[in-house]
């Protein structure tokens, strides 16, 4: 029998350390803890892509909002103003108007998905639904492209705020988004553990872990142990500090908003300047086939106004917007028609969409619908058309191309075309 | 005792060898269910030229069929007597113990409950305090339909057409109405509609409510067809006297006068994408119309709805797909609910065979939950290998179930799992610990925002579970060593370490440490300066958080 009981005679606290990293991949990555150059926010950013996405769960009615139509019967009782950009939109945000010259409206989106969930995949990842495949969503395409400019972030890349997001598909569960609260708490971050013991504990985990998944050769295991890497880097380092959205002051958080959704978007700006690569803040309660006007002038729309407008303003003043993406959509619009409770149902047929920053024009409105809403006149734009654009405005590669787990190759956003009037 | 060990260890590393030897000897005893379904699985192997995974060793089958059948993993008494067990036909005896044995009779209920629960209502449904839906409602009728085997069919049924309210201990309580409580009054029922298709016809028509299908056969007129069986059907509030607070609701029929205002002739409108305006009334999938009376005294539409879904074929077809689903990781289907000729199945065949043998066997869940664990897929090892490569379903590839895929054990699995190891909960009534499990199990809930009241879970493997199970509330617990604790209990077994470590690793994995294993707690022993309890305490840690451990394998 093996006796393994006694502490070898003259082995240190040392020696046993290093003999638990010389077995471990874990320990090993992670033995650089204490040691590791903490580089400034402004070190990592350099030349650092990011983007945000603030996604509008339901689907908003953005007849209502980016593109009015006054007089018709379809319009309903809001009336355009003028922006800084050249466009105008609905009198009830007059804060994003001050802001439109940084940011384009896209009124020829034309999709097929009206469906909630079909909605909600499509526009996150430029493919249409497939039982048999799953494809990688916004965030994690743009992490996993922009991460070698940022070799020094040990906080998760693709960030999620108050919402679930979307999943990183067949890239694998170490590019899913990491879900938070819009306050930035963090749950079970403390081990409250001294560090060697901690590391102690990682070894032994780590024994554990890559037993099993030499045995299984199955992909949930190997996954699951790049995971708990992400895991432990993260509950030991100073950048999450970026999280801690309480510590700007008062009247930045009076400008963003004090709801959930204006701090989220308080908590995006500060994780881009930490150089996290994708933040998605969500706001949801667009679904409103009830009494919708009376609901956005008095509560849904001085929201989004007063958020987005300081979230666009605060990046121009930090000079962050040139190299950060700004996305605003949702899974699809909503019927020009107003149906008979004042509410107005899914429509994907056309449809707006905002993006700006980066190296994406700002103060346009490209395409057009016609006179009731209904239909999109000019060149329509998709899902993965949308998202090439943005690729490009990020500086990745449009000619990118990924390999599936099944070896099948997949255009990055669904081999759209870009949206020249945007870029370039 | 230790020559006995010795035999036993030895059996349990040739187990792969020994295994498909006794697994024929008991398959000779298999229903004849287990015999079709090892054939057409078999036959599926041959025709892509791969060879299967070995047999599943007793102990790592052992854990399997705990988790899937009463939704923990074995404890330590419960291994070793399984283990020890000489009979050829142990697994189908254990099989048989887990379903019919008194002692696991509330455990079943409770498991089966909570996958149910979860089908039915969604991971958050009755948490927000403007659903009507009574969770432990929903659980209490699912707990007494599982308790007493009540046949599938009768449960499918008496979910589309119960009236009664939702609150155990209120007048008229009918548990089964928290499935439709929220889902008839928003929308004109579309939500019934959808739910009731896709959860037990295994038809997927949200996208027809708007318009025609582009894929499958569903027409938008099937849609409101289908809808129209709902449209007699409302929820009311019932308030706390006084008050604008609700107790609790009730789901009740009554005369539906139809979108043109007359019940005798009671239609509804729904309205094609060019704008023309259709009218429907009830006709059931396959066609059958039922009379077009609104009134509940001349026709009650769910009623009609309910038989003549149990004459559907799909309904069997469905029931199979989802409980093997929950058996194997991988329906049919992908996904489990969407069946038809637009989304082929692996094996249509074996599909169609047992919808038919489950329908011939008067919908006894029992009984398909036995036909599925004694079948050759579900013993199979948890491993890729050379010769199945291509069985990769993870990856989009048709299942071939040549070997058993691993799979992440759902949130409740855990939590009870841990209980179970540890005794980690909290003492108090069974209403307390339910309101605890709930509470831990919200935390991984999030909602999409929509009306239809789509969400997604958290506990997916991503960094806030992993936070969670290295620094949570639930592991601080599992992993105290107070007095009384699980540690402080093992502490006092055994007669050495290494016996108390062997023990920690079956309580966890179902299995005894590896050399490697055994070396590095000996590190750990040093390292905490020979303070045994807390070298036992880092090492349960490393179980508990390991991908062994969070995997149904």
């Amino acid at each position: 029998m093996i006796n393994n009981w006694q502490t070898p005679s003259g082995m240190s606290r040392r020696h046993f350390m290093q003999h638990l990293a010389g077995s471990s991949a874990v320990a090993t990555a992670s033995m650089t803890m204490g040691g590791a150059i903490k580089a400034n926010a402004d070190e990592l950013r350099k030349n650092g892509k990011s983007a945000i996405l603030l996604w509008m769960g339901g689907g908003p009615a953005t007849i209502d909002i980016w593109d009015l139509k006054p007089g018709a019967p379809t319009g309903g009782p809001f009336k355009p103003i003028s922006t800084t950009g050249d466009m105008q939109i609905c009198e009830h945000m007059p804060l994003v108007a001050q802001q439109m010259k940084h940011l384009s409206i896209v009124r020829s989106m034309s999709t097929r998905e009206a469906d909630h969930m079909r909605g909600r995949y499509y526009m996150h990842t430029g493919y249409v639904p497939n039982p048999n495949i799953e494809h990688p969503s916004y965030g994690s395409v743009i992490a996993h492209e922009v991460m070698d400019q940022r070799p020094d972030l040990e906080i998760p890349p693709f960030v999620s705020v108050g919402g679930a997001s979307a999943g990183p598909g067949f890239l694998g569960m170490a590019w899913s988004p990491f879900s938070v609260t819009s306050n930035g708490q963090i749950r079970n971050l403390k081990m409250n553990l001294d560090d060697n013991r901690l590391l102690q504990r990682m070894a032994a985990l780590d024994t554990i872990e890559s037993g099993f998944s030499k045995r299984t050769r199955d992909l949930p295991a190997s996954e699951h142990a790049k995971v708990l890497k992400k895991t432990f880097d993260l509950m030991t380092s100073d950048q999450m500090e970026a999280f801690r959205v309480e510590k700007e002051p008062e009247e930045v958080k009076e400008r963003y908003g004090t709801d959930r959704f204006g701090q989220g978007c308080l908590l995006a700006r500060r994780l881009v300047e930490a150089g996290v690569p994708f933040v998605e803040v969500d706001l949801g309660g667009w679904d409103n086939h009830n009494g919708i006007h009376a609901l956005f002038k008095d509560t849904k729309l001085p929201q989004l106004d007063r958020a987005m407008s300081a979230l666009v303003e605060d990046l121009n003043q930090r000079e962050l917007l040139k190299d950060t993406v700004v996305i605003w959509m949702g899974e699809f619009g909503r019927t020009p028609r107003i149906n008979q409770n004042a509410g107005r149902d899914h429509w994907a047929r056309s449809w707006s969409c905002v993006v700006g920053g980066g190296d994406i024009k700002g103060g346009l409105a490209v395409g057009e619908t016609s006179s009731d809403g209904t239909a999109v006149e000019t060149e329509p734009f998709s899902s993965e058309d949308l998202m090439t654009t943005v690729c490009k405005g990020l500086g990745i590669s449009t000619e990118k191309t990924f390999t599936s787990k099944n070896g099948r190759p997949m255009k990055i956003a669904g081999g759209g075309k870009i949206i020249s009037e945007l870029v370039g | 005792m230790t020559r006995y060990s010795t035999i036993l260890t030895t059996l349990i590393i040739f187990g792969s060898l020994l295994c498909p030897q006794v697994l024929r000897a008991a398959e000779a005893a298999a229903p004849s269910q287990v015999k079709m379904i090892n054939e057409i699985i078999e036959q599926g192997w041959r025709d892509f030229e791969i060879r299967p995974a070995a047999e599943a060793d007793d102990s790592t089958w052992c854990r399997r069929v705990f988790l899937d059948v009463i939704g923990r993993v074995p404890n330590q008494e419960e291994l070793s007597e399984f283990l020890a067990a000489k009979s050829k036909s142990k697994r189908a005896d254990l099989v048989d113990t887990l379903l019919h044995d008194d002692r696991y009779t509330e455990e079943y209920a409770s498991h089966w409950s909570t996958v149910w629960t979860n089908i039915l209502i969604g991971q958050s449904g009755g948490n927000d305090r403007d659903s009507m839906i009574s969770r432990p409602g929903m659980q209490k009728y699912l707990r007494d339909s599982f308790a007493r085997n009540k046949p599938y069919d009768r449960m499918v049924y008496e979910l589309v057409t119960a009236t009664g309210s939702t609150k155990p201990g209120t007048e008229r309580f009918n548990g089964a109405v928290n499935f439709l409580i929220d889902k008839v009054n928003e929308e004109k029922g579309v939500l019934a509609t959808s739910s009731t298709s896709r959860i037990f016809l295994g038809q997927q028509v949200q996208c027809t409510q708007c318009h025609n299908h582009p894929f499958n056969q569903w027409k938008q007129q099937m849609f409101w067809e289908f809808n129209s069986f709902f449209r007699q059907t409302r929820s009311l509030r019932r308030f706390v006297d006084g008050t604008r607070d609700i107790d609790h609701a009730e789901l009740i029929d009554q005369d539906f006068a139809g979108e043109a205002n007359d019940p005798e002739d009671a239609l509804v409108f729904y309205e094609l994408r060019n704008g023309l305006t259709r009218v429907a009334y009830p006709v059931f999938t396959d066609g059958t119309a039922i009379g077009v009376s609104g009134f509940v005294s001349d026709v009650k539409r769910r009623d009609e709805l309910g038989r003549m879904m149990l004459a559907s074929e799909n309904m069997d077809k469905m029931g199979v797909n989802r409980m093997w689903s929950l058996f194997l990781g991988f329906g049919f289907t992908k996904p489990v609910d969407d069946l038809g000729p637009h989304n082929p199945a692996s094996h249509p065949e074996l599909l169609s065979k047992l919808g038919a043998e489950f329908r011939k066997n008067s919908y006894d869940l029992k009984q398909l939950i036995t036909w599925i664990t004694l079948s050759r897929p579900y013993n199979l090892a948890p491993v890729l290998g050379s010769s199945n490569e291509i069985d990769d379903p993870s990856i989009g590839e048709m299942p071939k179930f040549s070997r058993f895929y691993l799979r992440q054990m759902s949130a409740e699995q855990l939590y009870q799992s841990l209980v179970t190891a540890t005794d980690a909960s909290s003492q108090g009534s069974y209403e307390e610990q339910e309101r605890q499990r709930n509470r831990w199990l919200q935390q991984f809930v999030v909602a999409f925002g929509t009306d239809e009241g789509d969400e997604a879970t958290t506990f997916n493997g991503s960094i806030p579970q992993a936070l969670m199970l290295f620094n949570g509330d639930l592991t601080k617990k599992a992993i105290s060593t107070s007095s009384g604790s699980f540690i402080d209990r093992l502490s006092k077994t055994g007669r050495s370490p290494r016996d108390r470590v062997n023990d920690l690793f079956l309580a966890g994995l179902a299995r005894r440490p590896s050399k490697k294993e055994i070396t590095i707690a000996g590190k750990l022993m040093a390292a905490r300066k020979g303070n045994e309890k807390e070298m036992l305490q880092d090492m349960w840690w490393a179980i508990l958080n390991s991908n062994e451990f969070i995997m149904q394998h």
